[in-house]
């Protein structure tokens, strides 16, 4: 087992937010990123980071998410006759497909209790796709794995977007027999 | 805060519904106080960023129900701040919609044509424009040209927006930086400050209570600026009349709290929501038959990857808005921007392996989101959304400091929503599917269950107690002098974006609820101009006026 509590809470969400969206692994011997996708996933964007401000509302629950999460693993890895090593939390030691099973049940409409999973799988999400804890702006310039890999361009140098050329200017198609001068249909 | 005030009129919440009557009531020279649960931020607030805390958290809220979540306007301007501005008319077919109750839903005294002088003033107000080809953005052209190509029919959309200030960054959402989008900060909101209107942001109104002269007390708390799960302060305001605009997702959550003292609500009320029957569909443009298919190229050989481009929507395909055709089989095809996170979670990849919506195939496919385009049904669903018991404060359990909350909203679509989601999910994937033009597949439902940015019908107006909340002239039944005039009193799914019918029916609204508050010894008139002075709209409706005041 990891050497203390924090960690083992770390460790764990980060293979939770990697099996949302995941990444390659960012250095050998990484466990909590399985390497199951190319480049950074959810974990190199920042994913723990933004679980940890407190202005998402899911700060305070992520010791209980996480021993949850361990506890569920452990419980699934008796079901499902697999042996997990102990050198990490059982979430983690979980092969990546038994925590993607594991995760679709957790997020499941048929689970009541699945509110604290859907708030960890949107923020690992919009960690990714948002970062959501950083100015936008910055991230990009940074290089945010996530909103690089999505092709976001950077602002203009006053920090907003602009995009002057917009529209093929052309008509490219023909508008609804019905519609009135004012742009409804009558 | 001890002393209770008073005021003629208090409004609760400032987007259309709010906005029209503050402005309508000031001008004809009652006290008007607005209290708006959400902040007021300028247009140089307005910002560019994902950041949770920047503009674009703190003007909207994403309220997750029990298989509805329901995305809505959280500012001074309300929806106004946050939509996408398209101004559609309702189709005439919609007025003679039966829905769930078997006969006509809408009341007696409204079909389109009662309600074109009423559109008309809306159009001078804000105003509303049409858009030519010049104006349509890449990703409009691109469903424009998909649309022709299987033969359908495609339209630039009316909307509110100056489109030579526009710069095409696609923040709506975050509120418009660059004064383009025509919002209620524009019109109606300045015209009633002007006039003596009271605007007070961050009041979360609570309940209602009845005074002893037969007027309300209205009971608010006041909301931290930045974090919106800390409530400060609570106060009273009397009022002689109250007319409640703070959303679909609200209003009835006000009027359900203050039953217990007021007494019986109408059936209506927190019963027949509808999320405008609202479904969407993300293809990912195959470039290469976007240039060789479509014809498309953005003059550097590049054909599409246009995603971030833009002002929303700004081209919809109506050829299924024929009256001709059966209920639920109805909709319009819109292509639509939504920003990351909320655009990209619910996203499934097509003809991906299960799970569809998270995994290794969604990294992939998120690799293509600047080839993203998003589709935007708005059918006819079955008013099936119902509010459970109201939450200890406000309309939800606010989970994140602002924007994310938790509501008490049940929705399970019935049959006939379930048909035209899939009538239109099939129509999506047939004309992107038509030459290999995109890959497409519908957002999932089942995270959230299902969503609207237009949620309606909470409180609706109709001509039968059973089945609606508000009499033909928008007044709460067996309430006098309970007014609402937001999104809640549309009757229902509109097929087609609802803020034109919102503000439409508030202004038709105006003239019986100033001769309500005449009654209840305020000194105000009727008939104020356009916001800007404009008197065209004025004139074409004002034979109307007689039979709407009648009804008092």
């Amino acid at each position: 087992m990891p050497e203390s509590e924090v960690d083992a809470r770390t460790l764990t969400l980060e293979a939770f937010a990697d099996t949302i969206l995941p990444g390659e692994k960012r250095f050998p011997g990484d466990r909590s990123v399985a390497g199951e996708g190319k480049g950074g996933g959810a974990v190199a964007a920042g994913a723990i980071e933004l679980l940890e401000t407190p202005a998402t509302g899911v700060t305070d629950a992520l010791d209980f998410l996480s021993q949850t999460l361990d506890q569920k693993a452990t419980e699934w890895a008796e079901e499902h006759d697999l042996t997990l090593d102990d050198d990490v939390p059982a979430f983690v030691a979980l092969p990546f497909a038994e925590r993607t099973t594991l995760v679709k049940t957790l997020l499941s409409r048929e689970n009541p209790e699945r509110d604290g999973w859907v708030l960890l799988t949107m923020f690992s999400n919009m960690a990714f796709d948002s970062a959501a804890h950083m100015h936008t702006a910055d991230a990009i310039a940074a290089g945010h794995p996530g909103l690089l890999a999505m092709g976001m361009t950077a602002p203009d140098a006053d920090g907003y977007w602009r995009f002057e050329q917009h529209s093929y200017r052309r008509q490219l198609a023909e508008p609804h027999p019905d519609t009135l001068p004012n742009g409804s249909l009558g | 805060m001890s002393n209770t005030e008073r005021t003629d009129v208090l409004v609760v919440g400032s987007g259309f519904g709010g906005a029209i009557a503050a402005y309508h009531l000031a001008a004809g020279g009652a006290d008007v106080t607005v209290l708006e649960r959400g902040p007021w931020v300028k247009s140089e607030e307005f910002e560019h960023d994902y950041l949770l805390g920047s503009s674009f958290t703190r003007i909207f809220d994403f309220v997750v129900g029990n298989g509805m979540a329901i995305l809505g306007g959280n500012c001074v301007g309300g929806g106004s701040n946050v939509y996408f501005a398209s101004m559609p008319r309702a189709p005439r077919f919609i007025f003679e919609r039966h829905g769930s109750i078997g006969r006509r839903m809408w009341p007696a005294g409204i079909d389109r044509d009662s309600l074109d002088p009423w559109y008309d003033r809306v159009v001078e107000a804000m105003p509303v424009v049409t858009q030519d080809w010049n104006d349509v953005t890449y990703a409009g052209g691109l469903w424009a040209a998909a649309c022709n190509h299987s033969g359908r029919t495609a339209n630039p959309l009316p909307v509110a927006v100056d489109v030579d200030k526009c710069v095409n960054c696609n923040f709506m959402m975050a509120g418009c930086r660059f004064d383009a989008k025509r919002s209620l900060l524009f019109n109606y909101l300045p015209a009633a400050l002007a006039h003596g209107a009271t605007i007070r942001p961050l009041h979360e109104v609570q309940k209602l209570t009845r005074t002893e002269d037969g007027g309300y007390r209205v009971h608010y708390r006041i909301v931290d600026e930045v974090d919106y799960r800390v409530l400060h302060d609570e106060g009273t305001i009397d009022a002689k009349i109250v007319i409640l605009a703070a959303g679909a997702g609200a209003t009835p959550v006000i009027l359900q709290r203050s039953e217990p003292e007021l007494g019986k609500m109408p059936h209506g009320v927190g019963r027949f929501f509808s999320g405008n029957g609202e479904r969407l569909n993300t293809a990912a443009i195959n470039e290469d038959a976007a240039r060789e298919v479509l014809g498309l190229d953005r003059g550097d050989g590049v054909a599409y990857e246009a995603h971030a481009i833009g002002r929303g929507p700004t081209v919809a395909s109506w050829d299924r808005l024929d009256g001709s055709l059966p209920e639920y089989d109805r909709y319009s095809l819109e292509q639509l921007y939504f920003p990351p996170g909320l655009g990209t979670i619910l996203a499934q990849v097509p003809g991906g392996s299960d799970p569809t919506w998270f995994g290794p195939e969604k990294r992939a496919w998120l690799e293509r989101w600047k080839s993203w385009l998003t589709i935007f049904t708005m059918s006819e669903d079955d008013n099936e959304g119902v509010f459970g018991p109201p939450p200890e404060t406000g309309n939800s359990v606010r989970v994140s400091q602002q924007m994310l909350a938790r509501g008490p909203l049940s929705y399970e679509p019935t049959a006939n929503t379930l048909n035209g989601w899939a009538k239109s999910d099939a129509e999506v994937k047939e004309i992107f599917e038509k030459d290999g033009i995109a890959d497409v597949a519908p957002w999932t439902n089942d995270v959230v269950g299902a969503y609207t940015v237009h949620p309606l019908a909470s409180c609706r107006i109709g001509d039968d107690p059973e089945t609606s909340a508000l009499d033909d002239g928008h007044q709460v039944w067996g309430h006098p002098g309970i007014f609402v005039t937001d999104g809640s009193a549309v009757p229902g799914a509109l097929t087609v974006n609802p803020a034109m019918t919102i503000a439409a029916l508030a202004e038709r609204a105006m003239p019986g609820i100033v001769r309500a508050a005449q009654e209840r010894g305020v000194d105000v008139t009727y008939g104020a101009p356009a916001p800007d002075g404009s008197t065209s709209a004025r004139r074409g409706s004002l034979h109307l006026v007689p039979g709407l005041v009648g009804q008092r």
